[in-house]
């Protein structure tokens, strides 16, 4: 394996933090009562396409495992593999695509929001509902109704926070030269 | 913010022991819980996992809250388990004893019980066990621990940064929501959730593009105090194992290989419904 | 060998590869072992680049085409790459926060010797060493926010001494420290120099704070050469750092003003050895009896009354205690004080963002404990310090309007009303390019713009000026006292000294959560005890007027300001 450079690596760090804040603090309430909205999710997507698949699989995996160290309900390695795979499948979907994250135009945003879903129906509706099956034989339909849940509302998030974080990033790429003053 | 990851710092032999070290035990007891529906091994765990606890000196006031969170998270889901298959036991143990029965379909039979009293069996000996770790090991110690069971040193110290800035960026995160909120951005229930999400992101953008302008200061100050000039370094706050470590992460990797042999040999389930 | 440079740029040129011309042109300069330097120079005269020269940074990190010659040690740079170049020049960055990687101070300081493989005992008793050196040795095993930024720094100068490096360089050492603080700092710079022999470079703008001890040589820059390079007294006796858009230390401009010849032989660059002939000393006072008296502040009707106010942090922080005073309407009004004395807590509790306890506050008579964030936002606008964590659209048009728009006004209103504060704000003509496209300064305008939008009675920055040299200093600032002519109330809270005393009279000290002098920016400066106890630091004016004999050094900051002013219109 290629050995990550120092950027790579501090931004594999920065990432899992901010994962972690959104994912312990930034409280959306969703329509489910007591539930909230999983904002990390549009940041894990974000991050995976500019830094690939690798970054985005750790980050996934070391901001879950500590957002369940933090609640101390043990760690749910179901779920915390599934947000690693995520990451994973989002980078590698975005080389495959080859999206190119400072040129966010409609069709990047058509291109990032198709790898997304598809990468959220893979992980909530097959990745994490294996996993538990494996690990705890709960019933079928129960971890695909969760699933369902879970995959829709983070693919939701992801299609509005990820794409606005994607725009407002390519935004910040591009240069005053043709600008003139009015 | 202190203290995150609760870690209480109080003299026990638990904390005594390396983080590395903790780490081998953690993860060989949570694959031996997570492979085995063997109940006498889950009993014996629980109740081990409990004992850990008092040796630990933890109180608990010192995780009151957490236990809350935990025990609501392990209601809801045995609830969901019952409202979706409630003769998922049955199929499990292969027989059907009918103690009483609810509305409709909705039967209580003693498969259906023993199935749940594994689940939460599964999860109450592992809870502790995370628990154990996170209040006993120091956070210092996290990316040592992990480059000494063979993490690459890279990913480890990745696992330090995220320790090391969590803090700052909460409170960004919280100076920018405030100076949001000021001009108006509402995240309340108010709104419709597609408003909600869009107000969150007027807070997460420039929480998330500044953060990624800080990776780039970050990685410099790394590199120039000679970060990834070696295939390997060493940790200030990295600790040699003692007999009492190797001790203990022996016990915990026989304790899985026994977990897995019993799967092997007698099948998953324990099962005392079959006559 | 004494007199070998360890350091020897030769016509040594950069270009950075994005960018169309060179950042640097023919540097030829040498640094001797043991020197301590000054490179002083405007933003973008490529000040920084030189720096990342000579650590690494650039080509490592910063790609870009090079061509003459510089040597480390004897040895090509390029060769011995920015890890060969990491163990000779050891770099304390500006940003404190950025090089404290370690999770706790002892940690921090051991990060290098950790990527050399030291064994961890040996890494113990070596970090030891260092931590006494630099006096963290009682905190080390804190973490990064349980220590004050002064001590940040002291374990950013540990991190890199730990190493045992030839060549200190320090980028812009003094930009997020408070001013006593930052007054430390260059001590304690000259300390570990004369301690270790370590040659040092100190990269800043702020001249008169670094010369508080005395340097070998300053080597002035502008767009990308080597402006002047030697004595730091013949550099003052010209006029080439006010040419270069540099502050002169404050005592010299004076000098200047009251028509006094300076000579190197004065020694002008170190002012507790500044040598003045009695002629001299009266040609000041007369100056000063000279200039027209500056005229009182008129009396202004109270906006916002704070009674008592008190207010305590969940973790038992106790910020503020029996916080009591006014803050008049149209007045400019600066509050100074240590980090931690509680005035960043005071602006959160104005507009509502803590709690507090106790004590009440009324704005323009009215109860604000009955308002909201939202409601208060109407009256009172707040500038946080990083504009970059205060924009979130990727048009300015959009980020100015968003406030109004949240506030559910009609579209076809807000567009007059973005355009008339463009216009205020001077950024008219960018109405329609992407935040992205402008400087650090136009983007803190954006900001500024984005609160004015909402027409409140008051603004408050934070810092409004942290990080920006002379010339974007008064952009900012002259913005602001225009936008006060027209009505705003506008509170600073700052560590800028000059800042306090060139734009608002009034200034308000916190010092331990509570209020300990609110009186003339002038006086405040001009009395030692309070200047002491709020960790801030005396003009050196005040040191200028008691060494000529004028007895009045209030009144004389007062004039020489009111003249500065006149003369950099």
């Amino acid at each position: 394996m290629k050995k990550f450079s120092v950027k790579t690596i501090v931004a594999i760090g920065i990432g899992a933090a901010l994962f972690f804040v959104l994912g312990r603090f930034v409280a959306i309430p969703s329509p489910v009562p007591n539930t909230s909205i999983s904002v990390q999710y549009g940041l894990l997507a974000f991050l995976s396409v500019v830094y690939g698949p690798i970054a985005g699989a750790l980050v996934g995996f070391i901001g879950h495992t500590l957002i369940d160290f933090s609640y101390g309900w043990g760690v749910w390695w179901s779920w915390v593999i599934a947000s690693a795979v995520f990451g994973l499948l989002m980078g590698l979907g975005a080389k495959l695509l080859k999206m190119n994250e400072t040129e966010m135009g409609k069709k990047g945003l058509i291109k990032f929001n198709i790898v997304q879903l598809v990468c959220h129906v893979i992980c909530w509706g097959a990745v994490a509902p294996v996993l538990d099956i494996l690990i705890y034989n709960e019933p079928l339909d129960k971890l695909f109704a969760q699933g369902l849940v879970a995959g829709v509302s983070n693919a939701v998030t992801t299609a509005i926070v990820g794409s606005l974080l994607c725009v407002a990033y390519a935004a910040t790429k591009t240069k005053a030269g043709s600008l003139t003053k009015e | 913010m202190i203290n995150l990851f609760n870690y209480i710092d109080r003299p026990s032999p638990i904390h005594r022991l390396t983080g590395a070290c903790k780490l081998v035990c953690l993860i060989a007891w949570s694959l031996a819980a997570m492979t085995s529906f063997y109940t006498p091994l889950l009993i014996a765990m629980t109740a081990a996992s409990l004992e850990l606890f008092r040796i630990a000196r933890l109180k608990v006031k010192d995780i009151s809250f957490m236990l809350g969170i935990m025990s609501a998270y392990i209601l809801l889901n045995n609830l969901l388990i019952f409202l979706f298959s409630p003769e998922h036991g049955v199929g499990i143990y292969g027989s059907r004893t009918v103690l009483f029965s609810l509305l409709g379909p909705y039967v209580v039979t003693a498969e259906q019980l023993f199935y749940h009293l594994n689940v939460i069996l599964k999860n109450a000996c592992t809870i502790p066990i995370v628990l154990l770790f996170v209040c006993t090991t120091n956070p210092s110690e996290f990316a040592a621990s992990l480059n000494r069971i063979g993490v690459s040193y890279r990913i480890s110290y990745a696992v330090a940064l995220a320790l090391r800035y969590i803090p700052d960026i909460q409170r960004e995160y919280r100076d920018i929501s405030l100076a949001q909120q000021a001009r108006g951005v509402e995240m309340s229930k108010k709104a419709s959730l597609v408003k909600r999400l869009k107000a969150a992101s007027t807070i997460l953008i420039p929480l998330i593009l500044s953060s990624m302008e800080r990776i780039e200061t970050i990685s410099n100050a790394m590199e120039l105090r000679g970060f990834g000039k070696e295939s390997r370094r060493s940790w200030y706050s990295g600790r040699k194992f003692t007999s009492m470590d190797i001790a203990c992460m022996v016990g915990c990797l026989v304790l899985m290989a026994v977990s897995l042999l019993i799967t092997w040999r007698s099948g998953r389930y324990f099962n005392p419904f079959a006559g | 060998m004494e007199n070998q440079g360890i350091i020897q740029f030769e016509h040594f040129g950069f270009q950075y590869t994005a960018q169309a011309e060179p950042t640097l042109y023919d540097i030829n300069l040498t640094i001797r072992k043991g020197e301590k330097v000054l490179i002083a120079g405007p933003s973008g005269c490529g000040k920084s680049t030189l720096a990342h020269c000579i650590n690494g940074l650039v080509p490592n990190s910063y790609p870009g085409k090079i061509t003459g010659s510089l040597t480390v040690a004897g040895q090509d740079a390029g060769k011995l790459g920015l890890f060969g170049l990491s163990k000779i020049v050891g770099t304390v960055l500006q940003d404190s926060d950025g090089q404290f990687i370690g999770l706790t101070v002892a940690e921090d300081i051991a990060f290098a010797l950790e990527n050399d493989c030291v064994p961890t005992e040996e890494m113990h008793r070596q970090v030891e060493q260092v931590a006494k050196l630099v006096d963290v040795e009682q905190v080390l095993r804190h973490a990064p926010h349980e220590i004050s930024g002064g001590q940040k720094q002291r374990v950013s100068l540990g991190g890199v001494m730990v190493s045992q490096v030839e060549v200190l360089l320090f980028d812009e050492p003094l930009a997020n420290l408070d001013p006593a603080t930052g007054k430390q700092a260059i001590v304690l710079i000259d300390e570990i120099q004369k301690r270790t022999g370590c040659a040092v470079i100190i990269i800043e703008h702020r001249v008169e704070d670094v010369l508080y001890r005395p340097v070998d040589r300053v080597v002035l820059m502008g767009d990308g050469r080597i402006r002047y390079d030697g004595d730091p007294d013949k550099l003052l006796c010209s006029d080439l750092l006010q040419s270069s858009g540099i502050r002169e230390p404050l005592y010299v401009t004076a000098l200047k003003y009251a028509g006094v010849t300076l000579t190197p032989d004065m020694r002008p660059s170190y002012l507790p050895e500044l040598n003045l002939s009695l002629e001299q000393k009266e040609q000041v006072r007369n100056w000063f009896s000279r200039q027209p008296p500056v005229p009182a502040e008129p009396e202004r009707e109270v906006l916002l009354r704070a009674e008592g106010v008190d207010f305590t942090y969940e973790g038992g922080h106790h910020a503020l205690r029996g916080i009591t005073g006014d803050i008049h309407r149209g007045e400019m009004l600066s509050i100074v004080g240590t980090n931690g004395a509680g005035k960043s807590t005071f602006s959160k509790v104005i507009c509502g963002f803590a709690l507090p306890q106790g004590g009440s506050l009324t704005f323009a008579g009215t109860d604000l404990s009955s308002l909201s964030i939202k409601e208060r936002a109407d009256h009172i606008g707040y500038v946080m310090q990083n504009p970059n964590q205060m924009i979130s659209k990727t048009q300015i048009f959009d980020e100015v309007a968003l406030g109004l728009r949240n506030r559910g006004v009609a579209e076809e209103e807000i567009r007059p009303q973005v355009e008339e504060t463009l216009k205020i704000c001077g950024l008219y003509p960018f109405r329609n390019w992407p935040v992205s496209a402008l400087s650090y300064g136009q983007k803190k305008r954006v900001t500024i713009a984005s609160i004015l939008v909402l027409k409140p009675e008051m603004i408050v920055l934070d810092e409004p000026t942290a990080g920006q040299d002379l010339k974007h200093y008064t952009e900012i600032m002259d913005f602001l006292r225009e936008l006060n002519r027209q009505g705003v109330t506008v509170v600073l809270i700052t560590h800028d000294m000059h800042l306090m005393l060139e734009y608002t009279p009034r200034a308000m000290v916190f010092h331990a959560g509570k209020v300990i002098a609110d009186k003339s920016a002038a006086e405040v400066l001009n009395d030692p005890e309070i200047v002491a106890q709020a960790h801030l630091k005396e003009t050196s004016l005040y040191h200028l007027s008691a060494l000529c004999g004028v007895d009045q050094p209030e009144e004389f900051t007062r004039r020489f300001i009111a003249r500065d002013r006149e003369v950099r219109l």
